[in-house]
């Protein structure tokens, strides 16, 4: 059986085991219809024209784990942020670790997706919000739609800000020979209210591990999230990573991607502004080895006038990794003095690695400024050169350089320790030595 | 301590330097002047090992050894510096951090352990006094956002902390104003020794009022065709090129 038909015919399944008398199910059913309808995305549609999920679709994915596996705080604390104090939702092979979390209801609720779900209290927000921005349409997002259960819950009411930063972990132990997981996340901030989110996906063992994640996201007038991806994973991991935002009217929503490690990465970022002084800003920094595969695909849709959107995306590519950006950008006639702009910029160390960009724009109002640009390029020698007379031996100086070329990204990094840690990683997988603490 | 001898060389076989010849022994400022496009930054370049050029007839030896494999890094381990035109920014990585990997790299290549922090910081403070720099200066990112003067400091900062033999400033005056020139100019006087040797190519007379050369030479078409005492600089600036040119035709 193919991994489409086997989590069709798995449905009925997962029905045993949610509430199907909830307004969510209807939701989950039509989704499965949809996804039934059209299974995975293939290399012929425009979208997938460079990331292939034939490799995946081939392995016998487990999809409901059996066991329960337990982690020690000592085996997993290195990856969490754990220089601070932070609020924390953890899940293990896709089952909530209260264990491993902080979770709270004080002021706000920073929970969990299944409380959402079958609890009364929460069932006039999941009316309005559940699945109100995620697509209808693509598959894999209604695949996870249909078999939505588990993911962290956040609501920030208005003119709350939590005390500390809140982080989402998936941990995969390999107690499955194959897991599939499909973790699913609503996030609301009202207005003014304001956020910090890190999240990653991390498998502890080199059994295949396939996420497929939704992730919604709804800021209200003047809410501020700021979202951190950080995207280190094991070679057998994969994600695709679907992330829908709605906007109102002078919110700021940035979400910052970084991309380090797993098999196949897949980012689905997609911005819907709903409102006028929208501040929309992604950014991302990629850097890749051996047959490492990231596709980044960003929509903004600007919908209203006076609104900006920030695209900055920076690859380094070694090896025989391959890497995508598809950044497209829509600019409805009504949104009139929309500012768009678009960056990527790619680094290639190895004669056998890749890269895929493309700028999309679809722009119908006039009076905007949009503009985007895409460089894929070598090292500068003269820079080399500078180095180099300073007694930089060549190799330290291309890792030092390009080092530099991926930190001028880390900038808009809200969180101290989270940019140390981030500097710390991108230095290591540049393997830069520079003999003092970054 | 350095001894160019007929150095042809180019880009792609395009010949940019003609034959020529320079001694420079310890102790010595020499001035390298001459018009646009005769040479003056490619000779500094080869001299400081750009991969670029091809060295395609003649040699250079610094103290007595043949330079021709020799890579940049090695030749700055020498003791062989090069304050750049126009110096490079490296976003993320600052001065001082910067200055470290540097110095280590250095000890490392001769074999020292790396230098004590507090021995470093004692001696990015002394060096960054000597030069006028601001302590917050050095914890910017290297040459980003620094102005044309700024940099030109920085250049002659990082020449102060890793004390080389044999200094070449390519155009250090340019961009620079005249308070920003003294303290520039200032900061490498101080740094002249008997030991040491400084080779100042540039294209106007005004930055030698300031760092006094011993010899002056003029180069044009890739060739030195003439060579003074300071007095040279002079004349060049009464006259210009243009009365060298024909005279070399002659």
């Amino acid at each position: 059986m193919d991994l489409k038909d086997k989590l069709v015919s798995s449905f009925l399944a997962f029905e045993n085991n949610v509430d199907v008398d909830h307004p969510v199910h209807d939701i989950r059913s039509e989704a499965i219809k949809n996804f039934e309808l059209k299974g995975f995305p293939d290399k012929k549609q425009e979208a997938w024209k460079y990331t292939s999920l034939n490799a995946l679709k081939k392995i016998d994915f487990s999809i409901f784990p059996k066991q329960i596996d337990a982690l020690e705080y000592k085996d997993v604390k290195r990856y969490f942020l754990h220089e601070i104090d932070t609020y924390k939702i953890v899940f293990i092979d896709g089952v909530y670790s209260s264990f491993l979390s902080e979770t709270t209801h004080d002021g706000v609720d920073i929970c969990l997706m299944s409380a959402a779900l079958s609890k009364p209290m929460y069932k006039q927000i999941i009316d309005v919000y559940f699945n109100k921005v995620a697509s209808k349409e693509e598959s894999l997002t209604t695949l996870n739609t249909a078999f939505s259960k588990e993911g962290a819950y956040i609501y920030i009411p208005k003119n709350k800000v939590p005390k500390k930063p809140i982080e989402i972990l998936h941990f995969a132990t390999g107690n499955e020979a194959t897991l599939l997981l499909q973790p699913r996340n609503l996030i609301i901030a009202e207005e003014n209210a304001e956020l910090q989110i890190i999240e990653r996906h991390q498998s502890l063992t080199s059994n295949e591990i396939l996420t497929n994640s939704v992730t919604e996201i709804f800021a209200a007038k003047n809410a501020i999230v700021d979202y951190y991806k950080v995207q280190n994973d094991l070679k057998n991991a994969s994600l695709i990573d679907n992330t829908y935002i709605s906007q109102k009217g002078s919110s700021t929503v940035k979400v910052h991607t970084f991309s380090f490690g797993g098999k196949l990465t897949r980012n689905n970022l997609n911005y819907y502004q709903n409102g006028e002084y929208i501040d929309s800003t992604m950014k991302g920094v990629t850097i890749l080895g051996e047959k490492q595969h990231v596709d980044h695909h960003t929509l903004v849709h600007h919908r209203e006038p006076n609104c900006e959107s920030h695209q900055d995306y920076k690859g380094i590519y070694g090896e025989k990794s391959v890497g995508v950006f598809n950044g497209k950008i829509i600019v409805d006639k009504i949104a009139q003095k929309t500012n768009a702009f678009q960056q990527n910029n790619n680094i290639l160390i190895s004669d056998k690695a890749t890269i895929n960009t493309k700028p999309q724009l679809e722009i119908f109002a006039d009076d905007v400024k949009c503009s985007h640009g895409c460089t894929i390029g070598q090292l500068d020698e003269e820079a080399l050169f500078y180095l180099q007379t300073r007694g930089i031996p060549k190799k330290e100086a291309a890792a030092l350089l390009m080092y530099a070329f991926a930190n001028n990204v880390l900038e808009s990094v809200r969180i101290p320790e989270l940019k140390m840690r981030i500097n710390k990683l991108i230095a290591n997988k540049l393997g830069v030595q520079l003999g003092f603490d970054l | 301590m350095l001894k160019v001898n007929n150095l042809h060389a180019g880009v792609e076989g395009n010949e940019i330097l003609n034959g020529i010849n320079l001694e420079i022994n310890p102790g010595e400022v020499h001035a390298i002047m001459g018009p646009n496009g005769s040479g003056k930054s490619t000779l500094a370049s080869v001299i400081a090992g750009k991969e670029e050029f091809e060295i395609t007839q003649g040699s250079i030896e610094f103290d007595g050894e043949d330079l021709e494999e020799t890579s940049p890094e090695e030749r700055a381990h020498k003791g062989i510096f090069l304050s750049f035109q126009y110096p490079v920014e490296i976003p993320g990585v600052s001065v001082t951090n910067f200055m470290k990997t540097a110095i280590n790299e250095s000890r490392k290549a001769r074999g020292l352990e790396d230098m004590p922090a507090n021995q470093m910081l004692k001696l990015i403070r002394e060096k960054s006094e000597l030069l006028e720099i601001d302590r917050k200066f050095l914890s910017r990112s290297l040459n980003e956002g620094f102005s044309g003067g700024e940099k030109k400091r920085n250049e002659i900062f990082q020449m102060a902390m890793l004390e080389p033999k044999l200094a070449i400033l390519d155009e250090t005056d340019s961009g620079l104003d005249i308070d920003a020139l003294r303290i520039v100019a200032n900061g490498v006087n101080k740094l002249r020794s008997k030991d040491n040797a400084i080779l100042v190519i540039t294209h106007y007379q005004r930055l030698l009022e300031y760092i006094v050369p011993d010899f002056v030479h003029v180069l044009h078409e890739g060739k030195i065709v003439k060579s003074g005492t300071k007095e040279l600089a002079l004349e060049l600036e009464e006259k210009g090129y243009d009365w060298l040119k024909n005279e070399s035709v002659v």
